[in-house]
């Protein structure tokens, strides 16, 4: 977990970050909702990616970030079984495996998470040269990646609740 | 309610993944396009009106609903029916060739890409799409509509001639034609549209309010797009 072990959310008050209304420490765009951009919880585990998620989000889609992330943990917890199953009963089966890790990285990439997506690539690789132990180490990288990814995520989402309702925008968007 | 307001552009996503659905989807409607989604190559084709023989017993046509689109957008590696598949189906049916296709693929293959463009595809888009890539589609749907229009003119037009031995009513159509159609580019080039008569109530709102400003009207004789907001998953 490294740097990211010491952060603390109760201990928000204590940081020095940039605020906007010198309320909450962790600057929070409130009318989208958005942190990400500017909090370190991000940085390294989701790219621009996730930032163009929180920019889809808005008056008329106001969970959407929220509701693409929902998708994200349920179709990954079920790639995530299919391929722990396979590694199980046909583990030299490496084409069934890379197909199930292909799909994996679709969904890894849509909501940008980079550090999981390298896991799955080295995966893929492990696959393409046929490599059963290559593969099983890998695949339990990605496990403990998508575990972070998904306490991170839940740490964000606690975040905005604890921010506050998003302000409705009062310009009708161009 | 019965007004001139053109109805929206209304695109068909096909994507075998939930998450890039979804996305593809809020995409669409933030640029202002109403959306149908489905899951498979072989669904798009049965909405479109195309069965896939290969799957479907001719009794199960008859349920089927059909709509019309104006561009379609498709993930190229699905199982079954791939997005090129798909590509080739709707380019050698005489009903939907004219509709332009965008493919979207994960994989920056190039010989996968020239493929695509050589098979008929308007563009071909890196997953994730962006917003930015939202923009491109518009020139293949202005053209797919002006297309259209012209047809639809030419027959108005001729039917003027038959009908009206007087010219004056004639040209006027033309000129207003002509108008609308300046004014409806430079709506859409706003990243406006006119409101479409779908249940989809809050994009209509917001646009309602634009369209107000803008002073547009546009005249129509029939209604061309289906106007419910069908999500097949």
């Amino acid at each position: 977990m490294g740097k990211y072990s010491s952060w603390d959310f109760k201990k928000r008050d204590h940081d020095a970050k940039v605020n906007m209304n010198g309320d909450a420490s962790v600057q929070v765009d409130k009318r989208r909702g958005r942190i990400c951009e500017h909090a370190d919880i991000c940085k390294g585990y989701l790219d621009d990616q996730f930032n163009q998620i929180e920019e889809l989000q808005d008056e008329v889609s106001p969970n959407f970030v929220e509701e693409v992330v929902a998708l994200f943990f349920k179709d990954s917890s079920r790639l995530l079984a299919n391929i722990e199953r396979v590694l199980e009963k046909y583990p030299r089966d490496f084409s069934r495996l890379d197909s199930l890790m292909y799909q994996l990285i679709g969904s890894v990439s849509s909501i940008g998470a980079l550090r999981m997506k390298n896991e799955c690539t080295s995966f893929r690789d492990h696959c393409s040269d046929g490599n059963l132990e290559g593969c099983k180490r890998s695949f339990q990288k990605v496990k403990r990646e998508y575990t972070t990814l998904k306490q991170k995520l839940e740490k964000y989402f606690q975040w905005l609740r604890q921010a506050g309702p998003v302000e409705q925008a009062t310009n009708s968007r161009k | 309610m019965a007004v001139d307001a053109e109805t929206q552009f209304h695109v068909l996503a096909v994507d075998d993944s939930l998450i890039d659905r979804k996305l593809i989807e809020r995409l669409l409607k933030n640029s202002s396009y109403q959306v149908t989604t489905v899951d498979s190559g072989s669904k798009a084709l049965e909405l479109l009106g195309l069965r896939d023989e290969e799957t479907d017993p001719p009794s199960a046509s008859l349920e089927q609903q059909e709509i019309e689109v104006n561009l379609i957008i498709t993930d190229y590696c699905m199982p079954g029916m791939t997005g090129y598949d798909l590509l080739k189906r709707i380019k050698g049916s005489s009903s939907l060739k004219d509709i332009p296709v965008v493919i979207m693929s994960s994989e920056n293959v190039p010989s996968r890409i020239n493929r695509c463009l050589e098979g008929g595809a308007e563009e071909f888009f890196l997953k994730p799409v962006q917003l930015s890539d939202m923009k491109k589609l518009k020139p293949h749907l202005l053209k797919g509509k002006s297309k259209e229009h012209q047809q639809e003119t030419e027959q108005e037009q001729e039917q003027e001639d038959n009908n009206n031995i007087s010219s004056s009513s004639s040209s006027s159509t033309d000129s207003n034609t002509s108008i609308n159609n300046s004014n409806k580019r430079k709506a859409m080039d706003e990243g406006l549209s006119p409101e479409g008569t779908s249940s989809n109530t809050t994009n209509g709102n917001k646009k309602r309010k634009a369209i107000d400003g803008g002073g547009l009207s546009l005249e129509r004789t029939r209604p061309r797009f289906s106007s419910s907001s069908l999500t097949v998953v």
